[in-house]
């Protein structure tokens, strides 16, 4: 109690605000943040990789990486951070918020627009705007790392005729000698418009004040 | 369910007039079929019956001796399945009927159309004086027509969606039911009582029939629901919420109706009895999916053998399907939950297993079992409503549709506000509408309340008649609005589109990022426990159940290979059409995304990843079967047809075929680079999934050269000893597939043809399969086409 309370709960309202969780969905995180970082400010990539269940994910390294892209924090820098603070946590980790029942159209928008483009990060690995074909080569390769031995030639097969997709669907008439330089964002959202991202990226934060790793509801 | 785009008639009104006669005429003569066996026959097709007229009049035979009849009329020795050959061409016939009057379809669901057929039938028996077949009793209808529509629903089950809002749809089929049940029920009961006009007949109504009347009329109905909603194509959540809801309220109506039934009799309801109530509907709905699962993993373990008798492959999904439903049917478990447990259970094990062929029987033995099972369920309700003994009394009927409809409405927007506070995508009002609405009560409910015996149930008559009502009124007022308030409403519909492998891929990706930030979170939520049971299903299931090689191979791949063999097909398929296989035609290649490598010594095609050897060769042959075989009907037609090809019309046109086959061959090269399939080993199925040449349900509606199997006579021989090794594969395969076509070989005069590029391949063998003739399915049955692994 006391002015050091008053303190955090201004702190909060102001995370609250930037990122839109309630005030008990952030402090459920920051424990977690706590745990996570033993205790300290700050998490680093290692921190994060000893997360046990997170040992069969075949797409983990890029998980961990989005975390520490500083194109996540809605403050138009580029490049990575070796070590990230609570309030970057809390960004990246807003991404994944639902969408109410009062959420208007525009907002949904504008919502499946910043998941989209959370997602396109991940691929873009180079930042240069455009998911070249060696990305989404690598994309898919990641994607079946777990999965066996997968032949090099299935996964090149598959991410050429991804790309050749996107590129038939969204330019349509290429002269033979035209290169197609990549997928870029605006391409990226024609393609995956009929997944409706704003309904499907999202998992549950709870709400209530429970110990961590306890089992969630199952959402339906 | 039944394909919609039926078949066309040739031309306009001038021959649809004649056609109209000639079915009129048919259905006539049926009637006069049907009729007249009622007659000849003392009793209608009860089995038993049978036995004692044979015996009767056996014994007479023994004592005079006649002339020794030439031409005999024994209409009883064949009685039982002629009448049901009958009634099933009937039913046939009615639905092409149906599908040939211009604009009828769209404005009255079949459903209807079929009752009122029915109505007309039943009728005309009435008037002929004979008894109608007491169908809709339980034996026919829960042993024979039921489980059909069932299992096709089950296999076809879509389910991701179906998993995703389990809660939902829990909550509307156990909670709703029980709400309708006891509300409709109550109030009935209520109203009955404070009858003043019949003093007689509605007060005798006890508390118990009435709720039992509740719990059968409070069901809503799979085979209704399905009827009207594959004609509205709404989007997939509504539908799989009322159709989910339809199917898994089977295990309370179950329960409910044994409670009452069993007490009625007795007159009270304890709490121990309540008690046991819940504690057996738990038994019989999980009771009803553990038998289902079962049986379904011993069809999917079957399954894994059949390698080598592939024929009988579809027969084990059936048999085994028809098992568990009558397994759990026999301890009074949900027959309909272990049907859809089974059919769930087994098909992503299955499908990986079967061939291709079966696959598509299995599909198509499926649709066309419910869909006549559908049909005639209509038509015998109809029937029936003609027939039944009816006591009509207006307080109770228009109370009981007033209550229903009001029940429904009350319960879902009560149960919605409920789970909206659990749902991420919340249901609106909208979505709450349709829901309601949508609430149909069908056949089911009618033979249950048909099962009811007369002597503990004096009132009987009158709840069939108000049984029928609701139905009548639910099938025809809902389901015939239901159509133009959707489109009022602007509801979402279906998506058409096919998944493609982006969404595929992204969906993956998805799935693993909200697992792994669900695990960074920390809380073991709904994607976790997913990805547990995927692993799980990966790493032990699928090696027991799964044959060979397929059983390592992950979803995406097997997802790319399907996409990839479809793409094949479509293009043997177009027969050098202009069109790439894509919804967008397009002129973009792989040369246009190859990254431009510094100084390409080579030209871009040998840049590309090189497949193995033995897998080009494969696709090469597979083309080049299917390219001999167009070219087969090309020159078959010029000199040795037996068959006269009734859509093709002109040298002209072959000559233009021609042509397209040379840019088909063009073609083959380009195929090159999207059918870099990596290799499998010789004896899986993706090997016999690569004989596409004979997948009918590839086949578009291109009348030219794919309908008539044409037979070239001096050309047929013995196969050839020089094939090439692969053709080997074919050939072991071939000898066990079910069709024994007509094996051609391939005239030797073949280097006639521009075949640039490709080594000498001797001479080939080929079969031409009767399938061929086959006219595929509408395209929307495609959807269907991919496993659904969760």
């Amino acid at each position: 109690m006391g002015a050091s309370q008053t303190r955090t709960e201004h702190k909060y309202q102001d995370l609250a605000d930037k990122t839109g969780f309630s005030l008990e969905q952030i402090e459920n995180l920051h424990k977690r943040f706590q745990q996570l970082s033993d205790n300290e400010e700050t998490i680093s990539r290692e921190q994060l990789d000893s997360i046990p269940s997170l040992a069969n994910n075949p797409i983990r390294k890029q998980i961990i990486e989005a975390f520490f892209d500083k194109r996540n924090q809605h403050q138009n820098e580029v490049g990575s951070c070796e070590e990230i603070g609570f309030e970057q946590f809390l960004m990246v980790m807003s991404h994944f918020r639902p969408p109410s029942l009062k959420t208007t159209e525009e907002e949904k928008e504008a919502m499946r627009k910043e998941k989209l483009h959370f997602l396109f990060n991940m691929h873009d690995t180079d930042n240069d705007g455009t998911i070249t074909l060696v990305e989404y080569r690598k994309v898919v390769e990641e994607l079946l790392s777990k999965s066996g031995d997968i032949e090099q030639e299935t996964v090149k097969a598959i991410a050429d005729a991804a790309m050749l997709e996107v590129a038939s669907t969204n330019v349509p008439h290429m002269a033979p000698d035209e290169f197609y330089e990549g997928i870029t964002f605006e391409h990226f959202q024609q393609i995956l418009k009929g997944l409706e991202m704003e309904t499907r990226m999202h998992i549950r934060f709870l709400d209530v004040d429970t110990p961590t790793l306890r089992c969630g509801k199952s959402s339906s | 369910m039944p394909s919609r785009t039926g078949s066309h008639s040739p031309t306009g009104i001038g021959k649809s007039l004649p056609e109209r006669g000639l079915l009129l005429l048919m259905v006539l003569v049926l009637l006069e079929g049907s009729v007249i066996p009622l007659g000849a026959a003392s009793s209608p097709d009860t089995g038993h019956q049978k036995n004692v007229d044979n015996h009767k009049a056996e014994g007479e035979k023994n004592h005079t001796k006649k002339a020794f009849p030439v031409l005999d009329l024994d209409y009883r020795h064949i009685q039982t399945p002629f009448e049901i050959s009958l009634w099933v061409l009937l039913a046939s016939v009615m639905k092409l009927g149906f599908h040939m009057i211009p604009r009828l379809p769209g404005i009255v669901p079949e459903s209807c159309l079929l009752i009122t057929v029915g109505l007309l039938v039943g009728g005309l028996i009435k008037l002929a004086g004979e008894k109608v077949p007491p169908v809709l009793d339980s034996q026919l209808f829960f042993l024979c027509l039921l489980p059909p529509i069932i299992l096709d629903a089950g296999y076809f089950l879509p389910i991701r969606p179906f998993m995703e809002n389990l809660g939902t749809i829990l909550m509307f089929a156990v909670v709703g039911t029980l709400w309708n049940a006891f509300f409709i029920g109550g109030l009935l009961y209520a109203v009955c009582q404070i009858q003043p006009a019949n003093p007689n007949e509605l007060h005798q109504l006890e508390i118990l029939p009435c709720l039992l009347f509740g719990s059968i009329i409070s069901a809503v109905d799979p085979v209704a629901v399905l009827a009207v909603f594959e004609e509205i194509h709404i989007n997939e959540l509504l539908h799989i919420l009322v159709f989910g809801e339809s199917l898994l309220n089977d295990a309370v109506t179950v329960v409910l109706y044994h409670l009452f039934e069993e007490y009625s009799a007795a007159g009270t309801v304890t709490v121990l009895d309540g008690f046991l109530g819940i504690i057996s509907f738990l038994v019989v709905s999980l009771g009803g999916i553990l038998v289902g699962a079962i049986y379904g993993i011993l069809a999917a373990f079957t399954s894994r053998f059949t390698s080598h008798t592939r024929v009988i492959e579809p027969l084990f999904v059936f048999v085994y399907s028809y098992m568990a439903y009558l397994s759990a049917e026999m301890f009074h478990l949900s027959g309909i939950m272990a049907l859809i447990a089974c059919g769930a259970v087994m098909r992503p094990y299955v499908e990986a297993n079967i061939s291709h062929k079966s696959h598509t029987t299995i599909k198509y033995f499926l649709k066309m079992w419910s869909s006549v099972s559908e049909t005639l369920i209509f038509i015998f309700l109809g029937v029936a409503t003609v027939d039944g003994p009816h006591h009509w009394n207006w307080t109770f009927v228009t109370v009981t549709v007033i209550l229903c409809l009001v029940s429904r409405v009350i319960g879902v927007v009560g149960l919605t506000c409920v789970i909206n506070k659990f749902r991420i995508v919340k249901l609106t009002t909208k979505d709450q509408f349709i829901v309601a609405y949508g609430g149909m009560r069908g056949a089911i409910a009618f033979s249950l309340g048909f099962l009811l015996k007369k002597e503990e149930f004096p009132m009987r008559e009158m709840f069939l008649t108000a049984i029928i009502t609701v139905i009548f009124f639910t099938v025809f007022v809902q389901g015939m609005t239901i159509k133009p308030l959707v489109e009022l409403l602007a509801v979402k519909k279906k998506q058409e589109a096919k998944r493609s492998i982006n969404e595929e891929i992204h969906t993956q990706f998805l799935d693993h990022l909200l697992t792994g930030i669900e695990d960074i979170c920390g809380h073991y939520g709904h994607h976790h426990w997913k990805d547990k049971l995927n692993r799980f299903n990966k790493k032990y299931v699928k090696k027991c159940l799964i044959a060979g090689e397929r059983s390592k191979e992950p979803q995406l791949i097997a997802f790319y290979h399907k996409m990839e063999m479809k793409q094949a097909i479509d293009l043997v398929e177009s027969g050098g059409g202009v069109n790439l296989p894509s919804a967008v035609p397009s002129t973009v290649s792989m040369q246009n995304i190859q990254p431009k490598k510094p100084p390409p010594a080579k030209p871009v095609e040998k840049a590309l990843p090189k497949m193995t050897k033995g897998r080009e060769e494969e696709i090469r042959q597979i083309l080049r079967s299917n390219l001999q075989k167009t070219r087969q009907r090309l020159r078959s037609y010029n000199r040795h047809t037996l068959v006269a090809d009734p859509y093709e019309d002109g040298f002209s046109e072959l000559l233009i075929k021609k042509q397209k086959m040379i840019a088909l061959e063009k073609k083959i090269k380009d195929m090159n680079y999207y059918l870099t399939v990596p290799a499998a080993p010789p004896d899986s199925p993706t090997m016999c999934r690569a004989r596409l040449a004979s997948d009918p349900q590839s086949y578009s509606s291109k009348p030219a050269m794919d309908r008539v199997p044409t037979i070239q006579v001096d050309l047929a021989s013995p196969q050839s000893p020089d094939s090439v090794n692969l053709m080997d594969e074919f050939r072991r395969a071939d000898q066990q597939e079910e069709d024994q076509g007509l094996t051609m070989k391939a005239p030797s005069g073949q280097s006639g043809f521009n075949r640039p590029g490709e080594a000498d391949r001797g001479r080939e063998q080929q079969k031409l399969t009767r399938c061929l003739s086959d006219p595929g399915p509408s395209a929307d049955e495609e959807e269907e086409e991919e496993p659904f692994l969760p």
